[in-house]
């Protein structure tokens, strides 16, 4: 068979596994956003089905906005999960601009150190962090997840973030230096525009663990004016009786953000990429 | 004003010596082309000269000041390089302009620099356009620009032409070389590319191995190199270098003639041999000889000449453009 004639062939196949792919991945999604809309017997009858007039239902969206503090629970995870973001892009593009840019004693030795958190789970030293939140007096504040987060996605920032900056051009740091600018100036004005694609990545990394973290909110922040949206949607979850139209609503809710936060990243992501800086 | 004095410039990067103890004298005004083998140090060089890395040891001296704890914004030096390195954020009127915007001078001069530079490069039309929107040879102008309006008392250029093709490269060469003749400006030019460096230089530098080989004018260089690497460095196609001992002369290792000191003809000379290969260029006919004396030899001709493979000729050289070399592949004068 020539090669011409084979090429949508195997194009199709292609896009069958992709397609059976972004079934698989989508279908939890589906869902829980088609149960959300429904009654609750409903959803135990035809879990599948789509809502009809006759089994529609908002119950579950006002059982959440009317019972707890859904609200409040939101703002918490999106101001968790931004500050986190914005101070691992902050401190990981720091960190990786120094390891890929300076030439230091112990700058192989630091890198590994730093890269260290991929391989290690920070769950690992859940008793030990507790402690220290404790004695630093910071349990049930959102402080104390935003240093967990940072801390947890720091040294996946920095390993890919220091192999980018690595190919930004040495010429033009030069050029910066010979023009005067200041090394913050190097950093902040042209190194940091040029590796946004890799700060989009990054960012999109560390926010989706983030934003679905039940463990840390659990033990560092369990109580009612810190609850983050994950935990929040747990006080439907019973040990005899579940709500489910609340947690499947909750659940749906808690998606948006997320999404809004994608579209942005993945909009840099793409701009990024097409700035010509050197030849 | 510009003069640049490096006495004994060491550079090491770990254990690995780049710079050998570089000693050099460059006057104010002059043109000087560092040039070598790649990896033979002349960026390194340049780089250190700089400021953009710190010499391991030794002292550089611009205008007779010390250098060593000078950062490069405050060296009075202005760099192009070859990737061009424009700020892409920026527009080509703004990455002139910036490096006299963060020494703190005045907008008005600003404009009044740039506008000039602009003039002199005929970049005008192009100062409202960001580097992405302009083409290669447009961006080493801009680059070359950027440089000119912070006035500087050293020009460094590294590789400048070395992105730009064939045509482009000649006729920024010419620019480059007006420029100089213009601003009067010293400059100092790495390449590895000896037509640009004969072509530009009023002194050439050739490094080899982190140590200068030899200083001196292109036809100094031409005509007197101090050894076997620069003679076979200089001049294109390469010198030929022949045993001295097979042509039975004593006193000397090697004897070098370049290609276009030999003379060919079919009917008696110096050196039988046989034709391998020609080149017919239009303005050069170069043509490659299997001689029993010489081994392979080669031969430049001017005009056209119809040899053909395996053609019969005699070669014979010019003696009074003979070159000898010693043992230690030093010049014999």
């Amino acid at each position: 068979m020539s090669k011409a004639r084979s090429a949508p062939v195997r194009a199709a196949f292609i896009h069958l596994a992709l397609i059976a792919y972004t079934l698989v991945a989508l279908f939890p999604v589906f869902l829980t956003l088609v149960n959300s809309f429904k009654s609750r017997s409903a959803i135990f009858s035809q879990p599948m089905a789509l809502p009809t007039p006759s089994t529609f239902s908002l119950i579950g969206y006002q059982t959440v906005l009317s019972q707890g503090n859904f609200v409040g629970y939101f703002q918490n995870s999106l101001i968790v999960t931004v500050a986190s973001i914005a101070l691992v892009l902050l401190f990981g593009a720091m960190a990786a601009f120094a390891l890929s840019e300076y030439r230091f004693r112990g700058n192989t030795l630091m890198g590994l150190y730093l890269a260290l958190g991929i391989m290690i789970p920070i769950r690992l030293g859940t008793v030990a962090i507790l402690q220290g939140m404790v004695a630093a007096g910071l349990v049930n504040t959102l402080t104390s997840l935003i240093l967990v987060y940072t801390a947890q996605g720091l040294p996946l920032a920095i390993f890919i973030l220091s192999e980018f900056m690595r190919t930004v051009s040495d010429d033009l740091k030069s050029a910066g230096r010979i023009d005067g600018l200041s090394e913050y100036a190097i950093f902040f004005r042209l190194v940091l525009p040029l590796v946004r694609p890799a700060m989009a990545t990054v960012a999109v990394f560390t926010m989706i663990p983030i934003w679905n973290d039940l463990w840390f909110p659990l033990i560092l922040a369990p109580g009612e004016a810190t609850k983050t949206v994950t935990l929040g949607a747990q006080m439907f979850i019973g040990q005899f009786v579940t709500n489910w139209n609340a947690v499947l609503s909750a659940l749906s809710l808690a998606i948006l953000p997320v999404m809004v936060l994608y579209v942005i990243f993945s909009r840099q992501l793409i701009r990024g990429i097409t700035s010509g800086a050197v030849k | 004003m510009g003069s640049l004095q490096l006495k004994s410039i060491r550079k090491a990067f770990g254990s690995n010596e780049v710079l050998k103890g570089i000693d050099l004298e460059v006057k104010d005004g002059e043109f000087v082309i560092f040039v070598g083998p790649s990896g033979c140090g002349k960026s390194t060089l340049l780089r250190v000269i700089a400021g953009l890395e710190d010499a391991t040891s030794g002292s550089i001296r611009i205008d007779g000041q010390e250098m060593a704890t000078t950062p490069p914004a405050k060296r009075g030096i202005a760099m192009v390089f070859q990737s061009y390195a424009l700020y892409p954020h920026l527009t080509v009127k703004d990455n002139m302009g910036l490096g006299l915007k963060q020494a703190g001078t005045e907008k008005g001069e600003i404009d009044t620099r740039v506008a000039k530079a602009s003039g002199m490069l005929s970049l005008d039309p192009y100062l409202a356009r960001r580097p992405a929107e302009l083409s290669g040879g447009q961006r080493q102008r801009v680059a070359i620009g950027r440089a000119i309006v912070r006035e500087p008392k050293l020009f460094l250029f590294d590789e400048p032409l070395s992105n730009l093709d064939a045509a482009l490269r000649v006729q920024t060469r010419l620019e480059i070389a007006g420029l100089h003749r213009r601003l009067k400006a010293t400059m100092i030019y790495v390449t590895h590319d000896q037509v640009e460096a004969m072509t530009l230089a009023d002194k050439i530098v050739v490094l080899n191995a982190g140590a200068i080989e030899q200083i001196g004018s292109p036809m100094e260089l031409y005509n007197k190199p101090a050894n076997v690497f620069v003679a076979g460095f200089i001049g294109s196609p390469q010198m030929n270098f022949i045993p001295a001992e097979k042509l039975g002369q004593s006193g000397a290792k090697t004897i070098g003639v370049r290609p276009e000191h030999v003379a060919l003809s079919r009917e008696s000379g110096d050196w039988k041999g046989k034709v391998i290969h020609v080149e017919h260029l239009g303005a050069d006919t170069i043509v490659y000889l299997e001689t029993e004396a010489t081994g392979l030899l080669t031969v430049r001709l001017f005009g056209e000449h119809a040899y053909a493979p395996d053609d019969v000729v005699f070669a014979t050289p010019d003696r009074a453009s003979l070159h000898r070399f010693d043992a230690n592949d030093r010049a014999i004068v």
